[in-house]
């Protein structure tokens, strides 16, 4: 049982205004429970598990108050590393912890520093690659593994330590759905068989939800709820981040909350609505064509990356880009950019501006940014300058835009950003919202995103829908690359799925989306193909009401 | 095939040992042919005993540093080395120079002399570069570093970290470069500069800062229980050796210093070193996973290598025509020389094959498994 007591953590802030990230929490966590720790952007999810590993404060700064107790022994004080029989933990980015270059090194690599047995080493390595089903990848090297590969190991890499705890910051955040699942379903595994203990946070509730034993929702201002998700999810504000299915039980009143899609079938057949009308069908043919690609094939060396993809993008249209991780998806976005990712094995490109059809690739290397915008997976590589005011005047000059645009167009987007913050201690919603004006700053027609809504809490995500909302009404075309299927269901026009590096699937939204069990968002499971999101679902109630 | 003919991966110090006795045989002669025979022996084994690691593909790149080599040594002397006369091969007009630079003669006659001699000296530099690149195609250099004795383990972690980081620094300078391109901004030449660098170094300092968690988390730094009464030892005994070691080395180079002050002091400097990291192993709590271990094919391995080395002394010292032979003659090769640059191949024949990265082909049944579904 690892107990925290009174514990508050702050930060000297700007202005030497102390900052308090937690205040006065105080939590029990038992063995063989699976929780979930949720809360919005900045509440001191990620700095609560810190606490629990003892990273915070030694690796972050700040000060700790309170106490931290394990099984009633004070480990307040007990740095990382001597807490390796009672914690495991597995951060964000799994990749930049691993220390060596195989997965079966990577496992041993702890043990080697606690000094066991070589034969109990051994022993343990097998039965940890058994355990997360990764054992016919033990001589891989860890930088050719997959996202959800390299979280699997970086989890059995801390579990070979026999630890009574695992904690997990966003374990599926950079996943796409079906990996998340298979993380998840070996955690939900190692709670019941081994009866460890899983403490992990995330964004994505709907994807962790119906694991979860139990619930620990950080409100904001030290308010911390915690108990059954149902019970946490149906007393909190409507504010508080919920997953779907939650916010649709809430519409129905449905009591207790269904939190599985099972649950809520059940529960939904006596609610009695009728499906929207699919929208108008297709007006696009009026529309004009921001951009085309026709039978494009792109090759790196041996490894064919995309074959023969066609995908046309309608101004004014968002399309999202779906697919493994692996898939392609980055490397068409480059590719539409003119960056040439590969080597081109024949098919075109054609990006449609004021002045006729252009191939990217064919326009000045350092200039491509005046018809195409991308906003890389990390965003953050865009900017390097002190402050943000300056971050928008050198986007301005670059483009020879009218002093005050990016300024300008980043105060449209979101508000709270002071001119002299550093771009770095901006929210993660925030900073992307950067990036994004000062890539608009130049115009582009085309404007592509590269897994926009990694870190983003709910409110974040329906800001960046308002945001791709406002380009798609100013004529732009928008492609998104994602695994996020509810962002998918609430901005997209159609979708295309890669598989393989090619188009396996093209069409409208509420198709494709339908279609696919691993895609459908959890509206579609619930209620059958016809819905998307609740808010339609809200509509279809309200005029049923009428 | 017998259970040590089975593909593992081979003690990486036995590969380094092999190297190091090629470029022994290499650096004690300047025979064109002997030369060749020991570059062949390096090309050979690498190429039937390299996994399909990175590190085994910079191969290349060694091979192109040799062939560098050799082509500028030739193009050096025809450059500067004319006016010593000889055989002249080729006659080019010299470029007059001021008197400052007396000695040194631009272009001119081109004697064959010359010629062959920066070629043989060249080969002899390529060799040692291809003997280098070899042993790191053909061990995994972490492996390597990991090999230290306990006591330096911290040395070994902290170059086993730089290794990694320097691909890592290279991925994200790339990322780096293609993300400014998305953006307006300024474009100077300074500007620019700070526009690439500043979000690196941003990188590497996380990189750093999340590896450094990672090692933490996972119990790296743990104290071991170690008495104050050791580690007091442990320290006394190390500093006693280092300067015992400096003092012995001095005192070898210097021939004016007494004697009992060079090879006496210089061992026995060595044997409390080795005393006092003896006593640090001891206190260090750390174990190692499947250590890679000694058998017969490593020893046969570093035999093969040391072999080549000791028969290259002996060419060298006995049959000095065929080590370093008359420039204008036909370079000859006695039969101990062809031994000397031949035996190192016995290692290409004695060492197992690599485990491959990427797996190799499907067992047999599995395929007929398959094929049975399919049908």
């Amino acid at each position: 049982m690892i107990e925290l007591r009174n514990i508050s953590l702050t930060y000297a802030g700007p202005d030497d205004r102390p900052r308090r990230v937690l205040d006065a929490v105080d939590l029990t966590l038992e063995e063989g429970d699976l929780v979930l720790v949720a809360g919005r952007t900045g509440v001191g999810k990620s700095t609560l598990l810190g606490v629990l590993s003892g990273l915070v404060p030694r690796f972050t700064g700040g000060a700790l108050t309170g106490r931290v107790l394990a099984d009633g022994a004070d480990i307040t004080q007990t740095p990382p590393r001597e807490r390796t029989g009672l914690v495991g933990y597995v951060g964000q980015d799994p990749a930049a912890g691993f220390v060596t270059d195989t997965v079966e090194e990577e496992l041993a690599y702890g043990m080697e520093q606690l000094g066991l047995e070589p034969a109990t080493m051994r022993r343990r390595v097998e039965e940890t690659l058994d355990l997360l089903g990764v054992a016919d990848l033990r001589d891989r090297d860890l930088r050719t593994l997959s996202g959800g590969q390299q979280q699997r190991v970086a989890i059995g890499s801390v579990l070979a330590m026999h630890p009574r705890y695992l904690v997990l910051d966003e374990p599926t955040s950079a996943l796409d759905p079906t990996a998340a699942e298979e993380v998840l379903a070996t955690l939900t595994r190692l709670v019941h068989d081994v009866g460890l203990g899983v403490v992990l946070a995330e964004h994505r509730l709907e994807r962790v939800v119906p694991f979860a034993d139990r619930m620990v929702l950080l409100a904001g201002g030290g308010a911390v709820r915690e108990g059954h998700p149902a019970d946490v999810l149906r007393d909190a504000e409507p504010d508080q981040p919920a997953p779907p299915i939650v916010e649709l039980g809430r519409l129905a009143g449905w009591d207790p909350l269904p939190l599985t899609v099972r649950e809520a079938r059940r529960r939904a057949r006596d609610l009695s609505v009728t499906p929207p009308e699919p929208a108008a069908p297709a007006p696009s043919t009026g529309r004009a064509v921001a951009a085309e690609v026709r039978g494009l094939t792109l090759a790196r060396g041996p490894r064919v990356v995309l074959r023969d993809v066609d995908l046309t993008l309608p101004a004014g249209r968002v399309t999202a880009l779906m697919g493994r991780n692996g898939a392609g998806k980055s490397t068409l976005l480059w590719a539409l950019q003119g960056a040439s990712p590969g080597t081109r094995h024949g098919g075109s490109l054609r990006v449609v501006g004021v002045d006729g059809p252009v191939d990217p690739t064919d326009l000045p290397r350092d200039d491509r940014w005046r018809r195409v915008g991308l906003v890389p997976q990390t965003a953050a590589d865009l900017l390097y300058l002190e402050t943000v005011a300056e971050e928008c005047e050198a986007a301005d000059g670059g483009a020879g835009a009218p002093a005050g645009t990016c300024a300008g167009l980043l105060d449209a987007m979101v508000t709270g950003i002071e001119a002299d913050q550093h771009p770095r201690d901006l929210s993660e919603g925030q900073r992307l919202a950067l990036v994004l004006a000062i890539v608009l700053t130049a115009g582009p027609d085309l404007l592509l995103l590269d897994e926009p809504t990694r870190g983003l809490d709910y409110a974040a995500k329906r800001v960046l829908a308002g945001i791709i909302g406002d380009q798609t009404a100013a004529g732009r075309a928008v492609l998104v690359a994602t695994h996020d299927v509810e962002f998918v269901a609430g901005v997209a026009d159609a979708v295309v799925v890669l598989a393989e590096g090619e188009v396996v699937s093209d069409g409208p939204v509420r198709r494709v989306l339908a279609e696919s069990p691993s895609f459908a968002p959890q509206v579609t499971k619930v209620l059958g193909p016809g819905w998307l999101h609740v808010d339609e679902v809200a509509r279809a109630l309200a005029g049923a009401g009428r | 095939m017998s259970a040590a003919r089975l593909p593992r991966d081979l003690h990486p110090v036995a590969w380094w040992l092999w190297a190091l006795g090629l470029a022994a045989v290499g650096s004690l002669t300047l025979n064109p042919l002997l030369l060749m025979t020991v570059i062949g022996v390096a090309v050979v084994t690498v190429t039937l005993r390299r996994g399909d690691h990175p590190w085994s593909r910079a191969f290349r790149i060694y091979v192109w540093l040799a062939v560098v080599i050799v082509v500028l040594r030739v193009l050096f002397r025809v450059l500067l080395g004319g006016g010593y006369g000889g055989t002249v091969i080729l006659r080019l007009p010299e470029i007059p120079l001021p008197d400052v630079v007396l000695g040194i003669q631009l272009l001119g006659d081109v004697t064959a002399e010359n010629v062959l001699g920066g070629f043989y000296d060249g080969l002899r530099l390529a060799t040692l570069v291809l003997c280098v690149g070899a042993a790191n195609a053909l061990a995994n250099p972490k492996r390597l570093l990991k090999s230290v004795p306990p006591a330096l383990y911290e040395i070994g972690t902290v170059l086993v970290v730089a290794v990694t980081v320097v691909p890592q620094l290279a991925d994200s300078a790339r990322r780096v470069r293609a993300a400014q391109r998305l953006r307006p901004g300024p474009t100077g030449r300074v500007r620019s500069l700070r526009r690439f660098l500043v979000p690196i170094l941003e990188d590497a300092l996380e990189r750093s800062l999340s590896l450094a968690a990672g090692m933490d988390v996972r119990g790296y730094g743990r104290s071991g229980d170690v008495p104050a009464r050791q580690r007091l030892r442990t320290g006394a005994l190390m500093v006693l050796g280092l300067m015992g070691v400096a003092v012995g080395t001095y005192a070898v180079l210097d021939t004016t210093a007494p004697r009992w002050l060079a090879l006496p002091m210089l061992l026995g400097g060595l044997g409390v070193a080795v005393l006092g990291m003896l006593s640090a192993g001891r206190a260090v709590v750390r174990t190692r996973y499947r250590p890679d271990r000694w058998r017969a094919a490593e020893i046969a391995v570093v035999a093969s290598g040391l072999g080549a080395a000791v028969l290259g002394w002996w060419v060298s010292t006995y049959q000095p025509v065929v080590a370093y032979p008359e420039l204008l003659s036909v370079p000859q090769l006695s039969l101990t020389g062809l031994a000397a640059g031949l035996l190192g191949l016995v290692a290409a024949f004695a060492a197992p094959p690599p485990v491959l990265a990427t797996g190799g082909p499907p067992a047999a049944f599995l395929v007929r498994e398959r094929e049975g579904a399919a049908a």
